[in-house]
């Protein structure tokens, strides 16, 4: 199997980047979108070229490292799969790929097809996560969770952090991601403590990194890997504008 | 995930409406009182089938009390700015929330109508303002006599450009109110895997609504049956 290949190439944050063209050959549709460009790069090496970088890491499709634009949508044609799961069936011998990197300005491009996602990692840091005291672990299950609250967590927390959800809204908008992270823990009782000053922050943090806003349009749930839904967009914007409601004694203490 | 080192910025210092939730609620309150407007609105001029008197009449009413007009009009006013000024902001930062663009891209799910939320807006502007600039201050171009809004109304869509632009102002109205009228429940925080499909249904009525009322009027007029 063969495919032709339009990659951007860029061969750092500063320089300048343009599509080029590539033939992969001897390709076999069992591999993944990953391992075609594998191929493409040993041929790149063995002509003495600059190999193509891209991220990855697990190649399972549970790390989040993966991720690129192929023919214009994040991760590719297969619905809830990343790009390292997607295997070459999908396509025709001889069909033209674009791979390209994601887009926003809040991701940068490193090289090729590699953005910088630390962004993301901000957003969690501002208020993903829960604080514990530290000592003997609590016990198992001490704590109970209705299931459906648990069920619908988990669905949240599936979220691997790809940066999809940015890549194919139109607004270069993190509200998928952020959404997801807030909900996930919203939803159980560790969470509630944190949740009003989680919203706040995560929020700001989203908007401080210079994503775009949310239109309500739903692009960032067709191509997320993971399936997550824009309900957990709802769900954050209830915890903003509640925390935003709760914390109005702190304008008097000038917080 | 990267793994670079992290740089939290505190609480951020963002206030309500420095935050882009907080400037969706705005636009989505603001839009949610504007639609209501619109309904009324249109509920209204459709007197115009009762003839002559009866819209006139009730054109009448509504000036008799200076102060619930002027509370309306101010209110309505300081919607419009709300809801204007807010999506200016988020249209700017969608600019630069992606310097570089695609070459290629597709787009899955999203209607016509949420992609072109920023052009649908700005035109139903400027069709408020030639709106205002003809049946409430007369200076449209179109015969004007104060007080006969009957004659007003059938006398300007008459002007074929006028109704022309009338109709495909109210058209892109309905295309943005069968975005907007679900999506501010989304935006206030409610989403239900039952119900919302249920709003995007009754947003998609609710605009068609409006859309097949206030259309109806020019259509009327040029078609002779409102004279
Ligand atoms: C009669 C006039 C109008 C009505 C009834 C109306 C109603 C609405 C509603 C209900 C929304 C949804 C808000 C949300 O998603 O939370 C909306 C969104 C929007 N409106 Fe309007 N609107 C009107 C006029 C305008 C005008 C004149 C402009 C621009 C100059 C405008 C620009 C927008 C934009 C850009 C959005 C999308 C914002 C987003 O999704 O982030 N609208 N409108
Ligand atoms: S490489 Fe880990 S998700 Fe694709």
């Amino acid at each position: 199997m063969k495919l032709i290949l339009h990659i951007w190439r860029q061969a750092n944050a500063a320089a300048p980047g343009k599509m080029m063209r590539y033939e992969a050959a001897g390709l076999s549709e069992d591999m993944s979108m990953l391992e075609a460009l594998d191929v493409l790069n040993e041929e790149l090496i063995a002509r003495g070229e600059e190999p193509v970088a891209f991220e990855h890491d697990c190649r399972e499709g549970i790390c989040g490292s993966c991720g690129m634009m192929i023919n214009g949508v994040a991760h590719g044609p297969s619905r809830a799969t990343t790009t390292c799961q997607l295997t070459l069936r999908h396509f025709r011998d001889g069909q033209e790929l674009y791979l390209e990197p994601w887009r926003a300005r809040a991701f940068p491009v490193l090289k090729d097809l590699v953005v910088d996602r630390a962004a993301f990692d901000r957003i969690v840091a501002a208020g993903g996560y829960v604080s514990v005291p530290t000592g003997s672990a609590p016990d198992g299950n001490a704590i109970p969770v209705p299931k459906d609250d648990a069920e619908r967590a988990m669905d949240a927390a599936a979220c691997i952090g790809c940066g999809a959800c940015v890549a194919a809204c139109p607004n270069a908008s993190a509200a998928l991601f952020t959404g997801a992270k807030i909900t996930h823990l919203a939803l159980l009782p560790q969470g509630q403590p944190e949740r009003h000053e989680r919203a706040l922050r995560m929020v700001a943090q989203w908007n401080l990194e210079g994503f775009g806003s949310c239109t309500n349009i739903g692009e960032c749930e067709a191509v997320c890997p993971k399936g997550i839904g824009v309900e957990v967009i709802a769900a954050m914007n209830r915890d903003f504008l509640a925390a935003s409601w709760a914390e109005r004694d702190r304008v008097h203490a000038g917080a | 995930m990267s793994t670079s080192a992290v740089a939290v910025a505190g609480r951020g210092g963002l206030r309500f409406y420095q935050t882009t939730v907080g400037k969706k609620a705005v636009m989505a309150v603001s839009g949610v009182l504007l639609f209501g407007f619109v309904l009324v609105h249109m509920a209204g001029n459709l007197q115009i089938y009762e003839g002559p008197e009866k819209l006139n009449n009730y054109a009448k009413l509504l000036r008799s009390v200076p102060a619930l007009l002027w509370g309306a009009r101010i209110t309505l006013l300081v919607m419009v700015i709300l809801h204007i000024w807010s999506s200016v902001q988020l249209a700017l930062l969608k600019q630069s929330a992606r310097p570089v663009g695609y070459v290629k891209k597709e787009t899955l799910q999203a209607s016509y109508a949420t992609r072109t939320m920023y052009w649908s807006g700005p035109i139903v502007l400027c069709f408020i303002i030639y709106h205002l600039l003809q049946l409430t201050f007369g200076a449209g171009g179109t015969p004007f006599q104060e007080g006969d809004v009957y004659s007003n109304v059938v006398q300007g869509f008459q002007v074929i450009p006028v109704s022309a632009f009338y109709i495909l102002s109210m058209i892109l109205l309905g295309l943005h109110l069968n975005h907007g009228l679900w999506s501010l429940f989304q935006s206030l925080g409610f989403y239900h895997p039952r119900y919302t499909k249920r709003i995007k249904g009754l947003a998609a009525a609710l605009s068609a609504l409006i859309v097949a009322g206030n259309i109806s009027i020019p259509i009327s007029v040029l078609a002779g049956w409102v004279r």
